[in-house]
């Protein structure tokens, strides 16, 4: 064995660049199958991450009756004295957060310019609100006794030309069906760099939206974050009750965990195209050293060697060479990946609807997925090598030993 | 002791439609401890009965005996077998794996033999100084001259003790003087060991080390020193 590794790997070194570059073109490969699925991982788990804390949490509480794509503000579809339920969730030990939001459909005009919002009620002092507390732009951040002050977003500012201090007008739906209309103060611009969501969505108070809406004291969800995700169905259950529903992060994002689904389907199939290219360059290269050496295989097989001998030495080769190829991609897609990670991957706002994708996807590699990946390219290489080592093991001894002709 | 026995051995190539008769019938019996060479024109089939006594081709009809052992209709694998331990070879080209030293191309052999570590070293230091050639041991074929490589072969063709070694034209790649000393050197390891040696030739100052000479012509044996021809075609 340590004779055939020995043979295998000065065999290599007969032509040592054509072997580097086969080898790299493995590494290549790899590299970016590595690239490739941290992306996928880090834009999914961004994805569902952005969603938890922008928009579902956890976990939400509420009414059995409300309906999430009418926005309703009736009474009876909405939580009555929701700081109350919220505090009796709070204090729950796995529970991080729980904050009442109240949610309404609204237009934002300045001037002739209109765009349609999405209005949320929020308790401005619940820590659930880091994401766009931590992304003020300009201005400051709501109070609970603001009555004038509106939250916007980067996008919206810059289309409506608005800034911290400017004045606009918001209509919102009522709880009774009509539609009021106030002016409010800009107090600030947040930016989350999810344009899907900074875009359509802006804040005021929890008591200022139940006033504009005519709520009075109602809420449409409770916000729940939980310390650890494992937990939701645990906690879930604890504060079911008859009055409410509780929904779970997973009933709220299915498109997201279906599209996961799809991702990685369609990933798949990219890495199989990546590694049939990075076969291919290993089988020309080891049908190449067969050809080359169609008369050493006859002075071996004059020996006494037998086929599967033969077979041994050439696949031990393509086997040496996915050892190279393998450790040098992993060097090469790990670096990579690492400065994804830091650095992240620009990619701009997506507007793609349904999903909140951040426009900066920081890679994410899992050990998961450098394991299969790793096993997979030497699994292939392996594979490849096969048809090379199969030629050279079934020439004949005697045309082998006239070279082939 | 009989080492190979040929009888009535035809060997037909085809390429395409064309067939092409290297062998007509030949009969030849090589008794142990011969220095025997196969001598005629290009063409007359000497190659081809070194590989069919060398169990590298099969004959298309006729049957091959190697040590009393039929080895006409034996497998891939079996052939390999009997080649393994049993025959040696030395070609025309100076057959050395150039990946591995003189000393690794000799141990090649024995390790396929299965020979543990300590005896391969004791067996490849004493042929390869048999030869001439213990202080080149860990060259490669590339820094060895062509005689020094012929040498080598000989020294790993005499690896597994084999009771038969052939030589395809064993110095026609080498001038006059390594020529002479190659066969010096095959004529006493023949003498010193008792191998039998049979070597195709077409070379005067080869043949005369020969002591009987076996003449094909158009495949067949026309004359056999050894006083006794076998083979009238068929």
């Amino acid at each position: 064995m340590i004779q055939l590794l020995k043979m295998a790997f000065r065999n290599l070194g007969r032509n040592r660049r054509r072997s580097f570059f086969s080898a790299l073109a493995l590494a290549m490969g790899l590299a970016l199958l590595l690239l490739l699925a941290s992306f996928v991982e880090g834009e999914m788990g961004s994805v569902i991450d952005l969603t938890t804390r922008l928009e579902s949490g956890h976990l939400q509480v509420r009414a059995k009756t409300y309906d999430e794509n009418k926005t309703s503000l009736k009474w009876q579809d909405l939580l009555e004295n929701p700081a109350q339920i919220a505090a009796q969730i709070a204090s729950l030990e796995p529970v991080q957060v729980a904050t009442p939001r109240l949610f309404a459909s609204g237009i934002v005009s300045v001037g002739s310019e209109t765009s349609g919002v999405r209005v949320i009620g929020i308790d401005p002092l619940s820590d659930a609100n880091a994401p766009f507390r931590d992304g003020l732009l300009s201005g400051e951040f709501l109070t609970p006794e603001d009555r004038e002050g509106i939250l916007i977003g980067y996008p919206l500012a810059e289309r409506m030309g608005l800034k911290a201090g400017d004045k606009l007008n918001l209509s919102v739906n009522t709880s009774n069906g009509d539609v009021d209309e106030q002016m409010f103060i800009v107090r600030g611009i947040y930016s989350t760099k999810t344009g899907g969501f900074d875009r359509i969505t802006v804040f005021l108070p929890l008591a200022k939206a139940q006033a504009i809406t005519q709520t009075d004291n109602h809420a449409s969800t409770i916000f729940i974050l939980l310390k650890d995700k494992a937990l939701t169905e645990a906690v879930a259950a604890a504060i079911a009750g008859a009055n409410y529903q509780v929904l779970t992060w997973e009933d709220m994002n299915e498109l997201i965990l279906q599209t996961e689904q799809m991702a990685n389907g369609y990933i798949y199939i990219l890495y199989l195209i990546v590694l049939a290219i990075t076969a291919s360059v290993i089988i020309n290269t080891l049908v190449m050293a067969v050809f080359e050496r169609t008369r050493e295989i006859g002075i071996l097989a004059s020996l006494g060697m037998k086929g599967r001998q033969i077979m041994a030495m050439f696949l031990t080769e393509s086997g040496l060479l996915a050892v190279g190829g393998i450790i040098m991609g992993l060097i090469i897609g790990v670096l990579v990946v690492a400065y994804f990670t830091r650095y992240g991957f620009y990619i701009g706002n997506m507007g793609v609807t349904g999903l909140l994708i951040s426009d900066t996807i920081y890679t994410e590699l899992t050990w998961q997925d450098t394991v299969n990946l790793t096993v997979l390219s030497f699994i292939i290489t392996l594979l490849a090598g096969l048809y090379p080592a199969m030629m050279a093991a079934r020439m004949d001894p005697v045309q082998a030993l006239r070279g082939g002709r | 002791m009989e080492v190979a026995r040929i009888e009535n051995v035809t060997r037909i190539f085809k390429t395409g439609d064309v067939e092409t008769q290297a062998l007509r019938g030949v009969n030849l019996i090589i008794e142990k401890g011969e220095f025997t060479a196969l001598v005629g024109p290009s063409g007359s089939g000497k190659t081809t009965l070194l590989q069919l006594i060398g169990c590298l081709d099969q004959p298309t009809s006729g049957r091959v005996f190697i040590n009393g052992k039929d080895v006409s209709k034996l497998n891939r694998n079996q052939r390999a077998d009997m080649r393994r331990g049993t025959i040696g070879f030395i070609f025309q080209f100076f057959a050395l794996i150039p990946t591995l030293t003189a000393y690794e191309n000799v141990e090649m052999p024995l390790l396929l033999n299965g020979k543990s570590s300590a005896e391969r070293r004791q067996r490849v230091m004493s042929l390869l100084e048999s030869v001439g050639l213990a202080d080149r041991a860990h060259h490669r074929p590339d820094q060895l001259s062509g005689g020094e490589q012929q040498r080598v072969a000989i020294a790993r063709a005499l690896a597994p003790n084999p009771t038969l070694i052939l030589a395809d034209e064993p110095t026609a790649n080498l001038d006059t003087a390594n020529g002479q000393q190659i066969m010096e050197t095959m004529t006493r390891l023949n003498l010193e060991t008792g191998v039998t040696f049979v070597f195709a030739t077409h070379d005067p100052r080869v043949i005369k080390f020969a002591r009987r000479v076996v003449t094909l012509r158009d495949g067949m044996v026309v004359e056999d020193s050894a006083g006794v021809l076998v083979g009238e075609g068929g």
